[in-house]
């Protein structure tokens, strides 16, 4: 697929987005490693490494496609691939297609590195951390490709990401737990697709088996994802002004 | 209006490739193209002529259906312009080389030819005809000006398009080059294909079959070099074209 094609040409981009998560994941590693925690509970590392596991693929996936999908309006490309016999949901669809195997390569080598030389460990198996990364960079793709519409210049498609994802991921939980904000930041994260993703990561985290929170989880994540692309959709409009 | 050798033959019967009516296309607050009419034959080579900002690449996005039309219709191969059916036969050009810079050139062609539903024999054809399969494996962004353009124009034949519609495919190329891109553009129109070239060089006007010219949004004229040469009494068509100018404003001021 040329999008694909187009990234594996840009080597510095694929070491990026297949290292970073690991090294990141690893740094902390061994920030956390002489923090004292109580025994029986799980260390900080693994709390700090499950979230990292799961939001990353969300947060990469969407600075790319958001940028991306940018160039593309802004170099005219898109506007000549739209004079083609191509469907709007056939490019979509390839988008989202070309992206989710780059987080899917990212995702597979950050849970190798984690689960076997890191010792992270969950309850639940590690086939559902691994499903569950899938699911967030379909929704980073479709959150990405909506946002992009909205960015008239790279510059500002860059500054859609503190403005998008960092209050969802605040509002997720990972640094103060949802139970515990004020009530009208909590119904705020009750809309935020990432609240959900986090959660579903904790159930496999703490549940041996899949729970029904966590399967609920899941299909919010990828009905959000799924809104998302025909939002953005409709923002590929064939005839502009 | 003068007549042109598209009125001529479509008074035989031939039917138009292009047809326009009343158009009219409003692009910020400034209206872009003022009611225009205009009727295209087919396998000729018409030139749009005109200083930049004249409305000529409205005016082909409106063909290729990638403009807001604010009124009037624009009617390509019996249908209207920018619906599903025509895409595939009809081929674009846009005035900056949109193509992608960080894949090679054959690699460009194969993706608009797998987008047109064409195998990579096409997109090799493609290649080739714009001559330059010795580079079909050098990377976009390495390409000269020139190259760039008929990589460019590789991705909008590898269709075999019934319309070219070619925005402004010779600016800032050297003469050789021209030279060469016109010899093809003849080529493809004794094939059969229908070329609507745009340019702000009048000179290039000898090529084509017909001449379109426009100011500001309004069709000044459509016809041939020979019948403007005779109606302005110009050798030049630079100054033929500006003497049609002073003609179409000289009302409005006396």
């Amino acid at each position: 697929m040329r999008i694909l094609r187009q990234l594996a040409g840009d080597r510095r981009s694929v070491a990026m987005i297949l290292l970073v998560p690991i090294l990141v994941i690893t740094l902390m590693y061994f920030m956390f490693q002489n923090v004292p925690h109580r025994p029986g509970t799980p260390t900080p590392f693994n709390n700090a490494c499950l979230i990292l596991l799961g939001l990353f693929p969300l947060f990469v996936m969407f600075i790319i496609t958001a940028i991306t999908m940018q160039r593309e309006r802004a170099s005219g490309t898109l506007e000549r691939i739209l004079t083609t016999s191509l469907r709007r949901l056939d490019l979509l669809v390839s988008y989202g297609t070309a992206f989710s195997i780059a987080a899917g390569a990212q995702a597979t080598l950050a849970c190798i590195v984690s689960f076997w030389l890191l010792g992270f460990s969950t309850a639940g198996s590690p086939v559902w951390v691994f499903v569950i990364a899938i699911a967030n960079a379909v929704l980073g793709v479709g959150l990405g490709l909506l946002c992009s519409a909205f960015a008239r210049t790279e510059f500002q498609a860059v500054q859609f990401i503190p403005l998008v994802m960092v209050p969802q991921l605040l509002l997720a939980g990972i640094i103060v737990p949802r139970a515990l904000m004020p009530t009208w930041l909590h119904w705020i994260s009750n809309v935020m697709p990432a609240s959900y993703a986090l959660e579903a990561l904790q159930q496999v985290g703490t549940h041996a088996d899949l729970s029904g929170t966590a399967v609920r989880d899941i299909a919010v994540v990828i009905g959000s994802a799924l809104l998302a692309l025909c939002l953005a959709a409709a923002t590929l409009r064939r005839r502009t002004a | 209006m003068m007549s042109s050798s598209s009125d001529e033959l479509l008074r035989r019967g031939v039917e138009p490739v292009i047809s326009i009516q009343h158009l009219r296309v409003i692009r910020g607050k400034r209206p872009a193209l003022h009611d225009l009419s205009v009727a295209i034959a087919r396998g000729t080579i018409t030139g749009l002529l005109g200083p930049s900002g004249c409305g000529k690449t409205t005016l082909m996005r409106c063909i290729v259906g990638t403009q807001i039309v604010t009124a009037g219709s624009v009617t390509v191969l019996g249908r209207p312009g920018g619906s599903a059916p025509l895409r595939r036969r009809v081929g674009y050009l846009p005035q900056d080389p949109t193509i992608y810079n960080d894949l090679r050139i054959i690699d460009n062609v194969r993706y608009f030819a797998s987008l047109y539903g064409m195998d990579a024999r096409a997109a090799h054809a493609a290649v080739d005809a714009v001559g330059l399969q010795d580079h079909r494996t050098a990377l976009c962004a390495n390409l000269s000006g020139g190259q760039r353009t008929r990589a460019s124009l590789a991705c909008a034949l590898v269709c075999h398009p019934d319309l070219l519609v070619l925005d402004e495919p010779t600016v800032g190329l050297d003469p050789v080059l021209r030279v060469d891109l016109w010899e093809q553009f003849r080529a493809l129109a004794r094939a059969g294909t229908t070329l609507l070239v745009s340019s702000h060089v009048m000179d290039e006007a000898d090529h084509c079959d017909d001449l379109l010219l426009m100011r500001e949004g309004h069709l000044l004229a459509h016809t041939t070099p020979a019948k403007l040469r005779e109606d302005t009494g110009c050798t030049s068509l630079e100054d033929a074209f500006l003497s049609v100018i002073r003609r179409s404003t000289a009302p409005a001021a006396g």
